[in-house]
Parts: C-alpha cells; structure tokens; sequence
C-alpha cells in the first residue's frame, strides 16, 4: 500500500471503522470518506472488520482483547494491506498496543499467533497502524491539501482538541504533550486557531456516563477553557471526545452554564469543507451543539433538509 | 637462570581473590592443571596474589626453586600488572619475565557456568605460559616531565586549581571560553547553606588569578588540538578576536556608554535573557579579566559596516580594533586539569510545566539573577509582568531522577531550592511552596536548613508535578498559575494556585562534552560525564595519564565538593610534576636494520611521526627507517605495515604472539 517517497501518497488505504464510525461517530465518518475522496484518495473498508477490541474488554480480558485487535490486522495482511487506517482514537490505540505488545511480551504474541491459528490468519505483526491525522500531516502534507482547496474560511476561530489516546504512550500522531499538527494544516489553508493549553486532557471517557459529576466537569472545563482563549468551536479527531463535548452540554447548560453552546467539530468536516464537500455530505447536520454557528458558517441549505 | 636443559622455569600462581574469582571458578583445578603444563616448575592458588604474603610467595619460590619466569592468574593488568611486575624484580628477575592472565574480568565476572568457566581459565593459562617462555628482558624508559599545567575552564573547578598549582610555583595556562572567568558561580547570589554571597567569596579568587605571575589567563580562547602524552603534551590554543586589545583596554566603559544603541538591544546571556545587553559590552561588573568585547552578531559596523563607530571616538587609549582576528597559541604542558563544568537541564524538554508559554514560569538560575541586587531588577523578585509575587512554587528534579528525560539526581538542586524558597521569601513575603520527591540534604549544616526552611513557614509537598497550567476551576484559580501535583503524604490531588512557579534544574554534560572527550581522549560515562579512572580510588584521574578532572563535568556537585576536587586534582598533578620522571611501557617498536630494505611504508603508517627515513649519515649512504624511541606510543600500525617483517615490537614480539595463540587453540589435555 505505502508509495514510494518520491511518488506523494499512496493512493488507497484500508479503513478500520471500528464502532464508532457506524454509529455515534457517523459523522466522522461520512467526513472522512469525503475528504479522501476531494483529495483524490481512495479508502476502501477492512472487510470482515470486528471489535477493535478497546474499552471494557482491554480492562476484563486483555487476551480476547488483543486477539479482537490483532484479527483485524491479519484480515489487513491478508487483503495484501501493508497499513491499516484506524480514525477513532480508541481503536488506534488498541492496535498500536497490540502491535507493540506482541513485540515486546512473547507470551502476550504466543496467545494471539494460538487465536489466529484457530481463525485459520496469518500470525504476521506486520500491518502498521495509521490515524488520518499523521497520514494528512507526512503522507499527503499541508502543501497538497492546500492545492485542493477550494472555499475561503468564513467561520471562526477554532480550539484543536486532541484528546488522550491519539499521542499518548504513542507518539506517531504527534508531540504527547504539545501536538500541533491539526493547528499547523488548518493554519496552513487559512483557518484560524487559538492556543489551546487543554488540548490533550481528558474528555471524561466512558465516565460521562458512569459518573457523570466527574465526567461532566472534565467535559465543562473543556469547553470553557476554548471559550476563554477565544475559540468559537472546537475541532477533534476522536469520536468519544466529539460525542462527549458535543452531547452534554444540555446538561452543562442546566447544571453549569446556561450560556454554553459551543459546536465540537470533526477535523475531517473543516478540511472536508475547504475541498469543496458540502453540509450533509459532512455529516454536518448531525451536531447537537451550536448548530445555530454552523449553519452560518457552512451556508446550510434549507431548514427542513438540516434534520437527520 | 634456565636449568641446564636450557629451558624455561615456570612459576604458576592462581588468586581466588576471596569470592571474586573462587566463586565461580575452581580455582584449585586451574592450579592444578597448571602443574601438567611443559616447563611448569610449580603451580599454587592462593587466597590474595595481590597481598604481602602472596608477593613473597613469588620471591621465595624464584629463589628456593630457581624460577626464571612467573604467570600469575588474576584480574585485570590494570591492577595489578605493576605490583607482580615489582614482585618478579624483587625476586631478582627482569620484570618483564612476567605474564598476566585475567580469568575475573575476562573470567569470573562475565560467567556463570562454572565448568565452562574453569575450561577457560585453563585454556588461558596455558596460553600465557606458552606465552612467557618467549619472554625477554626490557628495559622501562624514563622520560622527564614538564612541570607547566594547563586548566581547562575557569569556573570555580578551573580557578581553585589553577591558584593551587600556581601558588606551589607551577606555570599554569588557563583557558576559558567564555570572555570571562567565574563560570555559574558568578551567576549565583547566595550559596547554601551557610547563605554567604556568592560574588564576595568569589571575585577576589577571579582578582588572583588575573594578577598571580604564574597564570597565563586566556579567555574566550578553546583548545583546538592535544598532541603528545603524559609529561610531554603539546596543546593549541585558538584565542577567538573580542574586537578589543587585551592589553590596552582598561574595562573604562565610556565606548559601551557612546554605543551608538542607547539602550542594550541584545538578551544578556548573563542574565538568561532577562535583561538586554549592547553590541559592545562587559560580561558583567566583575568580569574578569575586566576587558570588555564586541558581538559581531549584533555590531551595525559588523552587520553594513555603515556605523559611525563612536565606541573608538570614546576610546582614549586605541584598544578597539575591529580587525583583529582569532590567534592560535602552542604552549607544550606537563598535564592538564579538565574542569568544564554542566550546562542546565533544558526546560523545553519538560513542556507540561509551561516554561516559554507562560511568562512567570522560570527557571531557578534566573531566579538567582532575579534575587541578586546587581542582577537585572537590582533584586526585585517580580515575574515578566512587572508584578510581585504573593505565592511561589518551587518545583524540584527538573529533569532529575526522571526516566523521561536524565536519571541521575543531580544533587544541588534540594539545597539550591531551599535557598531560593528562603531568598524568594525575603524578598517577597510570598508564599512559598516546594514540590519535591525526596529531601536529599546530607552535607555539613544542610539538614540544618532544612530544619530552619520548615520552622520558617515554607511548604514542602512531596509529590512530583504533573502539570503547570493556566486553566481555572473557580475563581480563586482565575489568572494564577496552577501547579496540579498528587501529594503523595495525603495520597490525593492537589491544584495550588501560585503567581510564579520556579523550576529547579537538574545538571548535566555540556552539549560537547563529546568534543572534549574525544580531544584530549578521556572517556564519557553512559550519561555524558567524564569518566574517572576509578570510582573511589582515583575519583580524579582520567584513563588518560596527565589528565586530571574537576568540578561539574564529571558529575553533579556542590561549590565545597568541587573546590575539594580541583584541589585534589591539581595535587595529583603536583605528585606528577615532582616525581621529575615518569617510567613508560618499553613496548616501543624497534627496526631490524639489516633487513630494513628502506621502502618508506611505515613512514606514512605512523600516527605520532615517530618514523624518518635516514638516507644517509656522516657522508655514508643508510637508507633505512629509524624510529625515534621517545616519540613512539606502541600502536604496533608500523609492524603491521612492514612488507618485509623487520619491524618489531617489545612485548609483542611476533614469537611471543604465536606461541600465545598456539597455547589457546591447543586441544586441553
């Protein structure tokens, strides 16, 4: 799959969805799959894909969990795959710890080659693991997407958000403690940002909903922290921190702070926007939060189109 | 000595060295075996070979059982090749009649099957004794030594033993690369923990060395080449051009006060950038030597050379000369002291703690600027907001103790700390926090003040920092600083709003401590250190004889360690100095001359240009290579490169080297 260096990027990826992408995090998604497509970038979806294996599982069984993983790399090999595109983070994550921990712990290696045996795949650890972000940053570059772009920015200032599980222990994506490749591609095709100090924090995870006084507040401090630095939306590249921002400020709003209603964005719908992809395409139309923003900012089309 | 067979008399010894080499191998098999091999006269083991007892076996026996060649088996020749050298002469033989085998370093030490482990020691042994048998007697050259030294950095290291030597009457060059000497200390205001001024206890050393007639000063100078060996090195030196004569200048100032900026407009490097500095400038008010100097970087005449030049309209003595360029000096020295020092952590490798993003995050060698009355506030404590602080956090082990970054606890930082906290308070009333792993305060009168830090009323939370961020949960958090930290004595997180936070940074190597090591051909610990010979018994000595080390650059340490280091350092040379000779290896090479066929292949070979080509001499033709003895290191390159094998080397005769190397691969009996 990987180009040679001098040729630009590669041509096609293999895409891992994972859960989110099919469900909460459709947005992404739909973003994603346009964008490649305005840049000339053929994704094609892991066939046979499964769990990634994160979440709960990791902490109950990290054998199954590892094994979920390594199954979808060898379904990768097995297509002939040489890179695997992973866009939520969780499931980045997993895969990047699979790989790594198959390296480092042959008896963590020894369990998956003995689950793959039985699944009848190959035991190779050999499909590297991408995430959009790096793949727009050192695949395609700043220069290439600014020669696709189309549109002038007409919105305003944007706080990137990175989330934890993108840089941190890995740090393929970017600096684990000060990334800046979001803030560096969107500057680069004119779209302004604002430093960010919370730009690695957490966004509560899972606890939004398991303990949501604490979940809440971390989400809170999020979203007031990009307002106070002048941000008038926030762009990620993780579905759980995009739901988790975008889907509770009702609740912020009743607790918290009446006046919060800020739109959380995917990186993929800003620059899927500047090449030219339009509202629904985006997967636009389904944020919760500052809608009222991004209808002036992306010219929606018609009130009664703008519904899911 | 040889019997009447004409051969060889060998006595054999093994050392258990206690557990040491006993302990993994059967050290009584080895002896043993020994006894089998041809020429053996005697083979024993012994407890310590190296102690009194063990010596005098080797005495006695060359005496009772008329031996004329003794192996011993122990550790490494590095220890004791001279003491069993010395032992084989005391029994009346030529040293050189002696081998050594290493069955602990290259034995014991790297083994754990004992069996494999004592087949080796055999193995070795057999090969040495084959080995000695060829042996022939040598001479140890005598060469004399100079007794000039050069030091190597002028900060408190460099100038404490530059003054020693100096004052025992030695010629000392001094080189530092800065335009001044004084290094961090002068940097420093107080020093823990007795609270004295740094400057007032320092500058009068710095006057001394200026004016003492036995030290050649040069700064802003760097050594570019060695060459040589202990007793007889030949060292240059590059003096880089300030653009002001030495000589002439008088550190008046009215050229840096007619500048044609009338303001600094430079970060003085002095100040960490806290103040601003001109084109021409003095380091600092004690500079020393008190000469000031011209940054081509940032002169206008340097730049467009469309300068009005006022700095030489105001200088009444002609000391400024912008056309003066770098001067190389060869001096020939005796031995040298490395004294070097560290350079700070850097913080841009510690993000999470803000330093360049938030402007009141300093580090502590800035804040030591900041509290001294002649520093860039004249001693005001105020953050770059102009404001005064009404809380401090003082964070420790930046870049300490931290797998992330440099693991060694650089062990001024707990006491600098609590001497910042102390003058931070003084000059603020601020409250003070410290953030800390351990307290590690374990010199004369540290625990102490500690003791008096706490009893002041300055907060220790032991806890290493997570982050510094700016980001509020109420409004008491509002515009401060937030230093969240897991307090481990109460097991729970903590958010301490604080104005400043100070950032205590660890010490490590200079950046080209690397350069350094590989110039005067010393050798660098994991972490980038220089290495001392020996960690406890010759904490001082370098792998390279002559070459001294002192202060900082082989390690962290505090003011009175390293003055106590660079007077050991600059003892260690004196010892050399007055011992007048040092005895050298005889394993020189030496010509063949009858079979020298003159073809000039060696000339080119040798890196000490020990070799000429004799053509011809008193009128008669020669034409042969001669090697000058004095000159020559023993690399064995020009018996290598011999064509016709007539080159030769004492200690590594070609004989002795096969004999060795049949011995090793003959199958074990």
């Amino acid at each position: 799959m990987s180009a040679p260096a001098q040729a630009g990027p590669p041509d096609r990826y293999v895409y891992f969805p994972g859960c989110s992408l099919k469900g909460t995090g459709v947005a992404y998604e739909e973003s994603l799959l346009t964008m490649f497509r305005k840049l000339d970038i053929g994704v094609d979806e892991l066939e046979d894909w499964n769990c990634c294996g994160a979440t709960s599982y990791m902490a109950i069984s990290e054998g199954s969990a590892f094994a979920l993983a390594a199954r979808n790399l060898a379904l990768a090999h097995r297509a002939g795959a040489r890179e695997l595109m992973a866009p939520c983070s969780a499931c980045y994550l997993v895969l990047m710890k699979t790989l790594d921990y198959r390296k480092r712990y042959p008896s963590v290696d020894k369990s998956v080659r003995e689950a793959l045996d039985r699944a009848g795949l190959p035991a190779t650890n050999g499909v590297r693991v991408r995430h959009p972000l790096e793949i727009l940053y050192n695949d395609i570059g700043a220069a290439r997407i600014k020669s696709k772009v189309v549109r002038g920015w007409t919105g305003g200032r944007l706080a990137c958000y990175y989330g934890c599980q993108a840089v941190r222990p890995y740090s393929e994506v970017d600096d684990p403690h000060q990334p800046t490749r979001m803030e560096q591609l969107l500057n680069a095709i004119g779209v302004p940002t604002v430093d960010y100090t919370l730009r690695t924090k957490c966004c509560g995870g899972s606890l939004t909903g398991t303990i949501p006084t604490v979940g809440l507040r971390l989400n809170y401090e999020l979203l007031k922290e990009s307002v106070r630095n002048g941000a008038e939306a926030i762009v990620t590249i993780c579905p759980l921190c995009q739901f988790n921002l975008d889907a509770y400020q009702g609740q912020i709003r009743a607790d918290i702070w009446k006046a919060l209603d800020v739109p959380v964005l995917y990186l993929t719908q800003v620059l899927g926007w500047m090449l030219g992809g339009e509202w629904r395409e985006l997967g636009l139309n389904r944020s919760i939060s500052g809608v009222s923003v991004l209808k002036r900012w992306f010219s929606a089309p018609k009130e009664k189109e703008a519904y899911v | 000595m040889s019997d009447a067979t004409g051969q060889p008399r060998v006595g054999v010894y093994v050392c258990h060295c206690g557990t040491n080499i006993a302990g993994v191998i059967d050290v009584k098999n080895v002896a043993e075996y020994g006894a089998t091999l041809p020429n053996v006269v005697v083979s024993r083991e012994y407890k310590y070979m190296c102690s009194d007892p063990g010596q005098e076996l080797i005495h006695q026996d060359i005496h009772d059982l008329r031996l004329d060649r003794i192996v011993v088996a122990s550790c490494s020749p590095l220890l004791h090749e001279h003491t069993f050298r010395t032992a084989t002469e005391a029994g009346g033989l030529n040293p050189f009649f002696f081998h050594m085998v290493n069955i602990r370093e290259h034995g014991s030490w790297v083994h754990t099957d004992r069996a494999a482990a004592t087949l080796k020691a055999r193995d070795m042994l057999r090969a040495a004794v084959r080995r000695v048998a060829r042996h022939r007697a040598l001479e140890t050259r005598s060469v004399p030594i100079n007794p000039d030294v050069l030091v190597l950095g002028g900060g408190i290291a460099g100038i404490h033993a530059a003054l020693t030597l100096a004052n025992a009457g030695k010629k000392v060059y001094l080189v530092e690369r800065e335009a001044t000497i004084g290094g961090h200390m002068a940097q420093f205001d107080k020093t823990f923990p007795t609270l004295d001024c740094a400057a007032c206890i320092l500058t009068p050393k710095m006057s001394q060395v200026k004016s003492h007639p036995n030290i050649t000063l040069w700064t802003y100078s760097e050594v570019t080449k060695v060459d040589g060996y202990v007793g007889n090195f030949k060292v240059e030196v590059t003096r880089h051009p300030r653009y002001v004569d030495e000589a002439l200048c008088s550190g008046c100032m009215q050229c840096v006060e007619a500048c044609v900026y009338k303001e600094g407009r430079v970060p003085d490097a002095f100040n960490y950038g806290l103040s601003k500095r001109k084109p021409i400038y003095m380091p600092f008010p004690q500079a020393t030597p008190s000469v000031v100097l011209i940054d081509p970087e940032a002169c206008i005449d340097f730049k467009s050379g469309k300068c009005k030049k006022t700095c030489i309209e105001a200088c009444d003595r002609d000391a400024i000369y912008l056309k003066q360029a770098a001067n190389v000096e060869e001096v020939n020295v005796g031995s040298m002291v490395i004294a070097t020092g560290f350079q700070p952590f850097d913080v841009k490798r510690t993000p999470y703690y803000g330093y360049g993003h938030y402007p009141n995050v300093f580090t502590s060698l800035e804040i030591e600027r900041l509290v001294n009355a002649s520093g860039p506030t004249g001693g005001e404590v105020v953050g770059r907001d102009g404001k005064k602080p009404k809380a401090v956090g003082i964070i420790h082990c930046v870049g300490s103790r931290d797998q992330h970054t440099n693991k060694w606890c650089s062990r001024v930082c707990c006491m600098y700390s609590l001497k910042l906290a102390h003058l931070v308070r003084e000059h603020t009333d601020a409250e003070v926090f410290n953030f800390y792993i351990d307290m590690r305060t374990p010199g004369k009168g540290f625990e102490e003040f500690y003791q008096r830090l706490l009893n002041e009323g300055v907060h220790f939370v032991r806890g290493r920092v997570a982050e510094v961020t700016d980001w509020a949960h109420d409004r008491s958090e509002e515009g401060k600083l937030v230093i969240r930290v897991e307090d481990t004595l109460i097991g729970t997180v903590r958010r301490i709003p604080v104005d400043m936070v100070v950032l205590s940074v660890g010490l490590e190597p200079r950046e080209d401590a690397q350069d350094v090591r590989r110039l005067f051909n010393i050798s660098c610990a994991t972490e980038g250190f220089f290495l001392e010979r020996h960690p406890k018994l010759a904490p001082v000595n370098t792998s390279t004889d002559g070459i001294f080390l002192a202060g900082c650059c082989q390690g962290p340490k505090d003011i009175p360690d390293t003055v106590a280091q660079a007077g050991a350092a600059a003892a260690e040379a004196l010892a050399l100095i007055d011992a007048a000779h040092i005895e050298l290896e005889p394993n020189t090479a030496y010509i063949d001359a009858e079979h020298c066929s003159g073809c000039k292949t060696c000339i080119p070979m040798c890196p000490y240009t020990a070799i000429s080509f004799v053509a011809e001499r008193d009128r008669v033709a020669v034409q042969k290579a001669e090697i000058n003895e004095a000159l020559c290191k023993g690399c064995g390159t020009c018996v290598a490169a011999c064509p016709s094998g007539s080159i030769h080397q004492n200690l590594f005769e070609d004989d002795e080297i096969f004999e060795e190397i049949a011995g090793l691969l003959e199958t074990a009996g």
